[in-house]
């Protein structure tokens, strides 16, 4: 064995980063969108242009290019979509959060969230771009699998603590310290998909071809079924003591759908969602607020869910606002998105719905698709099991989420409590979600790169 | 794992495609219904973001918006309780009816009509202003009609036969309806409460949305259906007993002067309607045949809503009456019910030589521009009578008028032509009185129908020659002045 074995061969620098050219225009639009929507959001609401445009407009216009001038230096092959897709709905969020504000502002209403929010983006895209700095390829995340189980859970659980666990709007998801919350479910999500990753890729053999044959089925072994067994009393534990059917389904449904993908095998989807659903309907009979969900959920225009406690006048209120909206929507600062409780964070897609019409919606919803479609490409195109399958989950953690709250606010499934990524008010899930765009631009960039994926990779130093 | 890949990317794909359809069906396929929700407040904050038009009246509003401090930007003034039934009201909290209501969509510059300026508001960001309604009322003749009716209650109609266009329209007791305008919620629905449960109604609309029992103003409608017919003239006659049994029955039907109808052995079609007989009316009546009445009745415009554009309640002529009931019904008793709007009809059909103008309150539309964006064309609505009949049955109004019971309707050197109706309500219960008819007889230019409900006041003591007819010559006389 001769030093030079350990040596990593240079890479070859690339003359033309193509993809970066194409992310600095498309990043070059998203902050033109974004002073429009701010100027738009000012003219309709103040009359006037104010230098708080620039106060809203400078730091994530920065930091995103930021974000991609690390991008050339430390990962120029990166999907050059990924960044400004989440740019431009961080940053359509902002506009929203801010003209609510605005709005809340001439209701005397003192609740503020925009400069929260200016904040938190900063910190998110931070966070960010030091994990494409820092971690030099995301596979020695792999190396965490089972400490990555315990943040996860520990994460998940922290809520339930007694000192610093909080309860807001009826659902234990906060821990806070004086007047600071954070939501740990949302980086539990990253945690786990880690966990779920790693833990399927060295078990997926096992999983996939053990069990017994019965009726042409292969069923899995109970010691195979273990693992899924504890993710879905986790589940219900979220579900039981949060009080959030919204959260335990996102968990869960990125657990069976990484199982799947990881297996092959279409019976784990099918066993794991008879539980769930069982499980969920044992909640349902036994706890009067998940009933009450689903009562809303069938006739929220009916007036005693209307006008019951916890009912659906929410609901009712944000299809209101939808419906205003029509094809073209009252344009930004038309609306009267404040008629809806939580127009900023759960129902930020009733506030955008109403203000830029069936059009913005569609417009939204296909970032949303481009934005996961890019991750699923990474894992189709990766040529390593584990960062398939961690593409795979962060990309679908995505979608689900989506799915969980639009159709929440749209009537497709029961409403529950989550945000909507990236859009919506709230530190935790824009840390989380934007921590997901930097493993997913690392992920990309490490496609075609020359890496040797059959092992974690060894860097040696002390070599030069 | 990239088949399994390929199906998780389809299972996406159909979780964001039902995303894409609730939302299209929210915004575009339910989005007018959800906007008619009562509970949805979206609406009424829109239409008052704008400036709303105004309702004119030769010129001059009679509803307006003007600027207000609160978070509403405009508030909804109205003139005079006198056009409360015209215009209805706009309210936050209760809606709207009337004009308000019905011309509703060009008030707030919403109509398909204004698509041109919401295009050139949307470039230019300001809001669309509504546009002006200007409406056929001519303010002297509401005024006449609101003052005579003085403290009584019920309607009147004053129409231009020769065009439809109403000429006055009042309902009593009326309302302010600047109560309900106001921006408290608290105070509006109080108002409101208030409003509607005062015993006297003054949110009805009595001209055109209250039925009553029609009495001997339905004996115009026999007269046309006797000549347009064919087998009658005005000079048909019918025996003249002081009382006529009803087929199959042990009532009897009288005269209101519980005599012979004349002093002949018989009596005409004309004497029955100049002094207002029962019996004879009963008998041509029977003679007829209910399907007869009902075709000519309906051809007046019974059992149909009219647009004009509020909506008026559609008058009755029952179905399937036997004989006995058809006898009553033939001077408008039994269930035969009508408003005035509808009796305003008859008279302005038999004054236009036989064809009936569809009623019309709205004169023209005015863009903030003031362009004519709408302006509502006279329209036939229906021709219940010959060229020949109506002459036949106009003689026979102005006989009654002239010469016959209903004679407090007369205007010196002016020929009216007119029928008055006392209408019973059941023992003991006040009478319904009436008036319908039309002047100059010879070229027309008003007819009108009033009716005075809760026998003005006074119970079984009035008739409509005494109380209705009065009222109805001093609208006419307010339309000859001028």
């Amino acid at each position: 064995m001769t030093d030079t074995s350990s040596i990593t061969i240079p890479k070859i620098v690339r003359v033309i980063p193509r993809n970066r050219n194409i992310e600095f225009l498309l990043l070059f639009f998203a902050s033109g969108i974004y002073a429009y929507e701010l100027a738009q959001v000012q003219l309709s609401v103040l009359k006037v242009l104010t230098t708080e445009l620039f106060f809203y407009w400078l730091p994530p216009t920065l930091f995103s290019f930021a974000i991609h001038y690390i991008l050339r230096r430390r990962a120029s092959e990166a999907d050059p979509m990924i960044l400004p897709i989440a740019v431009i709905l961080n940053t359509l969020g902002l506009s929203m959060i801010y003209r609510l504000d605005l709005g809340a502002i001439a209701n005397d209403n003192p609740e503020q969230f925009g400069s929260r929010q200016i904040i938190w983006t900063m910190v998110a895209m931070t966070v960010a771009a030091l994990v494409i700095i820092y971690v030099p390829s995301h596979l020695f995340l792999r190396r965490y699998v089972y400490v990555s189980m315990l943040i996860g859970i520990a994460l998940l659980l922290a809520p339930n603590l007694p000192l610093i666990g909080r309860s807001i709007n009826g659902a234990r998801l906060w821990i806070g310290i004086g007047p600071f919350t954070f939501q740990p479910g949302e980086l539990a999500k990253i945690a786990l998909t880690v966990f779920f990753a790693g833990y399927l890729v060295t078990r997926r053999e096992s999983l996939a071809l053990t069990g017994r044959k019965i009726l042409g089925m292969r069923i899995p072994r109970a010691r195979e079924l273990g693992p899924i067994l504890v993710i879905w009393a986790a589940s219900l534990i979220v579900l039981v003591l949060q009080r959030d059917l919204g959260t335990s389904l996102l968990y869960f449904g990125l657990f069976i759908v990484l199982v799947y993908v990881a297996t092959g095998r279409a019976i784990y989807v099918v066993v794991g969602l008879t539980m769930f659903l069982t499980g969920a309907l044992v909640a349902s009979r036994l706890m009067g607020y998940v009933s009450g969900r689903i009562d809303s959920w069938l006739n929220p225009f009916d007036q005693a869910n209307y006008d019951a406690v916890g009912g659906s006048y929410q609901l009712a209120q944000g299809i209101f606002g939808l419906a205003h909206g029509n094809l073209l929507g009252t344009g930004l600062g038309g609306g009267i998105p404040h008629l809806v409780p939580l127009a900023e964070s759960d129902f930020i897609i009733a506030s955008l719905g109403e203000e830029l019409g069936l059009v913005g919606m569609f417009a939204i919803l296909t970032l949303y698709l481009l934005f996961v479609s890019r991750g699923m490409r990474i894992g189709f195109n990766h040529p390593d099991d584990f960062s398939k399958l961690l593409a795979t989950g962060l990309s679908f953690v995505i979608a689900l989420q989506c799915f969980i709250v639009i159709g929440g606010v749209t009537r497709v499934v029961p409403l529950t409590g989550l945000t909507t990524p990236l859009l919506a008010a709230g530190g935790s899930s824009l840390l989380a979600n934007w921590i997901i765009v930097g493993v997913l631009l690392r992920i990309s960039d490490s496609i075609g790169n020359g890496e040797n994926f059959s092992e974690p990779t060894t860097i040696s130093s002390g070599v030069r | 794992m990239n088949r399994e890949l390929k199906r998780v990317s389809l299972v996406i794909f159909v979780m964001f495609l039902s995303l894409f359809i609730a939302s299209t069906t929210i915004q575009i396929f339910a989005a007018d219904s959800l906007a008619q929700d009562q509970r949805n407040v979206r609406s009424a904050y829109d239409s008052y973001k704008t400036q709303r038009g105004a309702i004119l009246v030769n010129g001059e509003p009679i509803a307006e918006s003007v600027r207000s401090d609160d978070v509403y930007q405009y508030l909804r003034v109205y003139k005079s309780p006198m056009y409360s039934s015209v215009t209805g009201f706009f309210s936050l909290y209760q809606g709207s009816t009337g004009i308000e209501s019905s011309m509703g969509s060009y008030l707030t510059g919403k109509n398909s009509s204004q698509f041109f300026e919401q295009i050139s508001a949307l470039l230019s960001g300001n809001p669309v202003q509504g546009a002006s309604v200007e409406l056929t009322i001519d303010p002297v003749v509401q005024k006449a009609a609101w003052d005579a009716m003085g403290k009584m209650k019920g309607a009147v109609v004053a129409l231009d036969p020769k065009t439809g266009n109403i000429l006055a329209l009042v309902s009593k007791p009326g309302f302010d309806a600047n109560l309900l305008a106001v921006h408290s919620g608290v105070q509006s629905n109080e108002n409101y409460a208030k409003l509607l449960n005062d015993k006297d109604g003054p949110l009805l609309n009595r001209a055109a949305n209250e039925l009553y029992a029609p009495g001997s103003v339905f004996k115009v409608i026999m007269a046309a259906a006797a000549v347009e017919s064919g087998k009658h003239t005005k000079d048909s006659t019918f025996p003249n007993p002081p009382k006529f049994q009803l087929p199959g029955t042990n009532v009897f039907v009288q005269n209101s002067g519980e005599g012979k109808c004349g002093g002949k052995p018989t009596v005409s079609i004309a004497d029955a309607l100049r002094f207002s007989c029962n019996v004879p009316m009963a008998q041509l009546g029977i003679a007829l045949g209910q399907d007869t009445i009902r075709k000519q009745a309906e051809l007046f415009g019974f059992g149909k809503k009219v647009s004009y554009p509020m909506t008026s309640t559609a008058s009755v002529y029952p179905e399937n009456m036997d004989d006995a009931q058809v006898g009553l019904s033939s001077f408008g008793q039994y269930d035969v019910r009508s408003n005035p709007l509808q009796m305003a009809m008859v008279s302005a059909a038999v004054a236009n030589q036989g064809v009936l103008m569809k009623p019309n309150l709205v004169e023209n539309v005015l863009s903030s521009s003031l362009a004519v964006i709408a302006q509502p064309q006279p329209d036939i609505f229906s021709q219940p009578l010959s060229k020949e009949s109506a002459q036949a049955v106009k003689e026979m109004m102005i006989g009654a008028v002239q010469r016959g019971v209903s004679g407090n309707a007369r205007i010196k050197d002016v020929v009216v032509a007119g029928k008055t109706g006392t209408a019973q309500n059941g023992k003991g219960e006040p009478y319904t009185l009436w008036f319908t008819g039309f002047a100059p007889a010879d070229n027309p230019q008003v007819a009108v129908a009033v009716v005075i409900a809760d026998g003005g006041g006074i119970g079984q003591g009035g008739v409509g020659n005494s109380l209705a007819a009065p009222v109805a010559r001093k609208v006419m006389e307010a339309v000859l002045r001028k």
